[in-house]
Parts: structure tokens; sequence; C-alpha cells
């Protein structure tokens, strides 16, 4: 087992796009680490590059402490998990899971037994003598989890491993796939660009933006505490709500009305106001204290809960209610937030003002 | 107009049979006047005494299966089929299979202008007429003047006497190749580059990558390829262009031989029966090669 780090890594295409553009990162030893970003960011050129099946232009990458910048794929320890899964589809599973030992001329009955032991980690006893294309979506990514466990790598990197299972599959595979990396211990990084597996999966997560860090952090801290605003409309199934505003002395006035705001910042400050809609609080009773004024424009059915479009002197603000407190259409609204979730962002360079510790 | 069709549905374009019929004529005379009737024909005469020149070019007579017998028997037919042999394993299966899918699987990596160039010109010697190439081809192995001769430092040696049947693989490698390489470059892309770099991954070889990752994928496109290959050779009649079967019977493959049995020899009844001979070695070639494409691995 073993960690990763990187170094002013720079990955540059032949046409000149630097896909991957001067980034510096440690996974640690263990860690279930997500690269997200949107497509186009350059998370899977980083993947690619640390398995080194694209070369690095500038800087380092090493892995378990070695420098393997230079090395070889197949020397690196390093074992990856493709996006079609990449099953040798002339093989059936027993042969797919211990390719990697036959390239490296082990003996055929130990491979039968890290077969027969592999299968049974990912369950798919039973199952060793049929070919991948009988195999059901799911089984056909265990399989290739399998094979890339038994060529026993320090490092194990996932290319979006659940973008090809069906909706109900995914969150099955979700919960299998974290409890396989925390039974493994094994040091892995995945890509993804569905910030809810990002945040379901990982134990930190790197957001991408045109080759470079936006932010690095936990789940929490990337979803609570966005570093800016990029990474704000990024991450959250809703939308964060991003409003003009200007820093008064009561807090911030926005969409005609005033939220409350911890940030010591100077009155008068034009800052961009970045509230999630599920820590804003809708009321239908009278105004206390500061807070947004508007009507109901629309309500949309999430399940357990409502997110509810309010008209706040003309500007649309998300809020999510409870499922049974869904307000109906054009009723007076009051909106209320905690202060300490009310995010300042610079309005032009769109980065957060004012840290305070995570709540 | 009133149509045979039961259901409108089958006669999508509203021609109605006649003049569907109509239509199909002139492709089906021109079939019928030049594959099907000589095809008949040269079965019918096959079992005559049929002379180019003499008594029996204006009355033959039916000799039954007597031309086929004597071809058994044949010393020079025995001949023509062991160098057709050696001609189709060494400049098809061997020469042009190797060289098209080597050609194919480096230029898979190289710069696009290095590929198209080496494309062009592996192209230009399947396109060119088969006269035009085979006088290149004598010029390059004269004996006097020759251009293999020049860069060898060999003056004197005569290749297409001395050494027929090398010269033949090598030109028809050569001339052949392109097809191989463009074939197997299309067949390359087939295979999912995950798969290849799957196997990069775990470290393995560009033999072991090959083996067991790139020829199960294409192993069709082989056995496609080595059928069309094997038939085109064996039937290709540009080894006349440069040796005319010569000397001595050395470079006589069966298309040149039975040429010769016709045109030197005039004999064209027995010519016949060699030509439908060797059209029964490809159908069983075909088979063959038809039976292993089935089965799959």
């Amino acid at each position: 087992m073993a960690g990763i780090d990187i170094e002013g890594l720079a990955t540059v295409y032949p046409n000149g796009v630097r896909a991957v553009d001067g980034l510096d990162l440690h996974v640690a030893d263990g860690e279930f680490f997500a690269l997200l970003g949107p497509s186009g960011c350059g998370k899977t050129t980083l993947l690619r590059t640390i398995a080194g099946l694209e070369s690095a232009s500038e800087g380092t990458v090493r892995i378990d402490s070695v420098d393997v910048t230079r090395t070889e794929p197949g020397k690196r320890g390093v074992a990856m998990v493709f996006q079609d899964y990449a099953l040798f589809p002339h093989m059936n599973v027993a042969e797919n899971i211990t390719y990697p030992l036959k390239v490296r001329r082990v003996a055929a009955a130990t491979r039968a037994e890290t077969a027969e032991r592999t299968a049974g980690e990912l369950s798919l006893n039973g199952l060793l003598e049929r070919r991948p294309g009988q195999l059901s979506g799911g089984q056909q990514q265990r399989v290739a989890l399998a094979r890339a466990i038994a060529s026993q790598g320090k490092v194990l990197l996932l290319d979006e491993p659940l973008s090809n299972l069906d909706a109900r599959l995914r969150l099955e595979a979700r919960t299998f796939l974290k409890k396989l990396q925390r039974d493994l211990g094994i040091t892995t990084v995945f890509v993804t660009h569905d910030q809810a597996e990002a945040l379901a999966l990982a134990d930190r997560i790197a957001v991408m933006e045109s080759g470079k860090l936006r932010q690095l952090g936990t789940p929490r801290e990337v979803f609570a505490r966005p570093v800016n605003t990029f990474v704000a409309n990024f991450i959250g199934s809703t939308p964060m709500n991003l409003l003009p505003g200007v820093v008064s002395s009561s807090g911030v006035s926005a969409a005609g009305g005033t939220l409350p705001a911890a940030a010591s910042i100077p009155s008068g400050a034009e800052v961009t106001v970045g509230i999630r809609p599920e820590y804003l609080t809708l009321s239908t009773g009278d105004a206390i204290g500061p807070g947004l004024r508007g009507t109901v424009v629309v309500a949309e059915n999430l399940g357990v809960q409502s997110l509810v479009s309010v008209d706040c002197d003309g500007t649309l603000i998300g809020v999510t209610v409870p499922e049974e407190q869904e307000p109906s259409v054009g009723k007076p609204v009051f909106l209320t937030a905690p202060p300490d979730r009310v995010l300042l962002y610079d309005r032009e360079s769109g980065e957060l003002l004012a840290r305070q510790p995570v709540a | 107009m009133a149509t045979r069709f039961k259901h409108p549905a089958q006669d999508v374009a509203g021609l109605g049979t006649g003049r569907a019929l109509g239509f199909l004529a002139p492709a089906m005379l021109l079939i019928a006047a030049f594959l099907v009737f000589p095809a008949i024909w040269t079965i019918y005469i096959g079992i005559t005494n049929y002379r180019l020149t003499g008594v029996e070019a204006v009355s033959p007579s039916m000799v039954g299966l007597t031309n086929y017998t004597r071809a058994l028997n044949d010393a020079l037919f025995h001949n023509a089929l062991w160098l057709t042999m050696l001609f189709v394993l060494g400049s098809a299966i061997v020469g042009q299979n190797i060289l098209g899918f080597t050609l194919a699987w480096i230029l898979r990596r190289a710069r696009p202008a290095v590929r198209r160039t080496v494309e062009a010109l592996t192209l230009l010697a399947w396109i060119l007429p088969s006269t035009v190439v085979a006088y290149l081809w004598v010029a390059f192995f004269d004996r006097d003047t020759g251009t293999l001769n020049s860069i060898l430092g060999t003056t004197g040696t005569a290749w297409l006497i001395d050494y027929p049947m090398v010269c033949l693989v090598v030109f028809n490698t050569w001339r052949g190749t392109a097809f191989s390489m463009m074939l197997y470059s299309s067949a390359l892309q087939a295979v999912p580059p995950s798969q290849l770099e799957s196997a990069r991954m775990v470290g393995a070889s560009g033999w072991q990558t090959l083996r067991d990752i790139v020829f199960p994928h294409i192993r069709g496109h082989v056995l496609t390829n080595t059928l069309l290959i094997s038939l085109w050779t064996a039937n290709d009649f540009s080894p006349f262009l440069l040796t005319k079967g010569g000397p001595n019977h050395e470079s006589e493959t069966v298309p040149v031989y039975i040429y010769n049995v016709a045109l030197q020899g005039g004999e064209l009844g027995y010519s016949s029966a060699i030509s439908f001979l060797l059209l029964l070695a490809n159908l069983l070639v075909s088979l063959i090669y038809l039976r292993l494409l089935r089965r799959r691995a």
C-alpha cells in the first residue's frame, strides 16, 4: 500500500492543450480519492498520467515515494479499471481475472487458485467459466475489479467506475465499491463527473477545472464551504443559489432583502452571496429578523423533499422543504438562513471571502 | 397495372413484375454472356479434344473424362500444382499477410504524414496495371543492366533464370501487400483501445498483447484476408509476364500452365479440363476457410 505524490504535474497534448496544468496533489496511503469535474477538465488525463498511459510533460509522479514519472505503466505497481471495463471477450471470467498473472508467467495452478479466491471476494462464485458477454453490467464491473485486484498493485485507479451501470444498479455498486475499498485498504483514485458519486464515495475530493485544482477537501468541506463559485455551482444535486449582493451593517442585502452574514467584510463591498437550498428555511408566517420575502413560483417534488423556487424581487431562489410542508404556488413566503451558512464570494474573482471554521 | 405481389409492401418501388424484370434484364444478359456461358463452355470443351488448330478445331469430338485422367498422370501438371502451392504459401499466406499486418501495426502509431505516404506507395504497387509492374520488375531483375544487380554489385546474375520462384514470391508480395495492409489497418481500429491499454497496464509485452488481445479480435479478418489473397494468388497470371513459366517449367504455376497448354500447345480441351480442376481446388480451399471461420474460438 502506498501514497501518491504529484508535484507540478502538467500533461500537454501535441496540439498544445494543457489537459493537466501544473498540479500538486497528495493522496494518502489507503485513501479513497475522487477526481471530480466537468468533462474536459483534465481529470481523466490526470488519472491516465498517474497510470502512465499518458506521459507527463512537466513535474513528477511518485508512488510509494518512488519516482515513476518515466516508468512504463506495467512497472508502476498500478492497476486500472477502465470505464468500459475492457474485459477480453474471448477469455472467460477466470482467464480475465488472472490475465495479469499469466503475463508474469505465474503457474496455472496458482492462477486457478487466485481466480477462485478473488472471485469469492467479489461475489463472482460460479461465474468463472462464463464469457464477459454472458454477464450483467454489474458482474462485468466486478470482473474488471477482480482483475485489477489480482494484479496486486499498490494503487487502484478507476475511470468513471459507475457510469456504465443503470441508475438502480449504480447505487448498489456504489455501496459495494466503498465497502470493497475499505476492506482492501488499497489507495484508490477514481474519476467522476458526478458530484453525488464523489461525495458518497470519497474520503477526499479534488475538484478540477481546465486542468487546474479548484478545491481539495473532504466531501463535507467541499459541499458546505466551496472555496469559489465554480465549485459552489458544481457540487450539490440542487444548485447553490448565487445572488449579487452588497455587504451592509446588518448582514448582506440581496434579492430585495437582507441575509445575515458572519463575515467581517467592510460595508458596501460588492459580493456574490452563496447559499444552498438545503440551508434555507422557508416560513409562511410573519417575518422575524433578516430574511428574503417572495412568492412561490414552482414546487418540484424530489421524493422526501421538495425544491421550491421562490421569486424574491425578480430573482429566483431555490429552497428545499420537507415534503409535507410544500407551499402552494403563489403563496407569499419568507426565507431565512443561519449566518454561518451564508457564503460571500468576491464578485470579480469568485473566490470565497472571510474563511470561517467549518460548521 | 396488375401485379403478382400479394402484399403491396413487397413491391415498394411500385414497378410490377414485368417492368422490374425489364430493369434486371440488361445486367442478367451481360452476366450470362460473359460469365455463365464461358464457364459452362469451359466445362463442355473440357470433355472434348477441341484444339486451337487442325481437324479438332473444326469438329471436336467427345472424349469423356480422358482429359482428366491425363491431368492426374501429367508430371508437368503436378509440377504446376506444387509451384502454385509454393507461390501461394510464400507470397500470399506468409509474404503479404505478415508484411501487410506488420505495416498496419507499425503505421497505427506513426505520424499521419508518414502513414499516408507509406499507404500511398504501397497502394501504388497494387493499382498499377500488371503489364506495367511486370515490365518494372523485369528491368529490376535484369542480368546486365538490372537495378538489383547494381545495388548488390552482382552484375551477371540472371535472377529470373537462376531463382525464378524466389523472384515471383518477392514480386507478388510487393504487389499484393497493400490489400492486406488496408484490411488489417481497419481491423486493428476495431480493437478497443482500452483493451490494449489494459494489457499495457499489467505489463504485457508487445508479443503477448498481439497473441492474447489483438489476434483473437481480428481472427475473422485474418481468415477472410488469407482466403482472398490465397485465391487471387493461385489464379494470378502475372508470373507469366515475368518468366513465361520458365526456365524449363521452373516457375510454371497452374494459370501459366493452362495458358501454355492452350495457346502454345493448342490443346484447348485439355487446358479447359485443367481450368476446371483449378476451380475445384479453389472451391475446396474456400470451403476449408469457411469451416474455420464458422468455428468460433
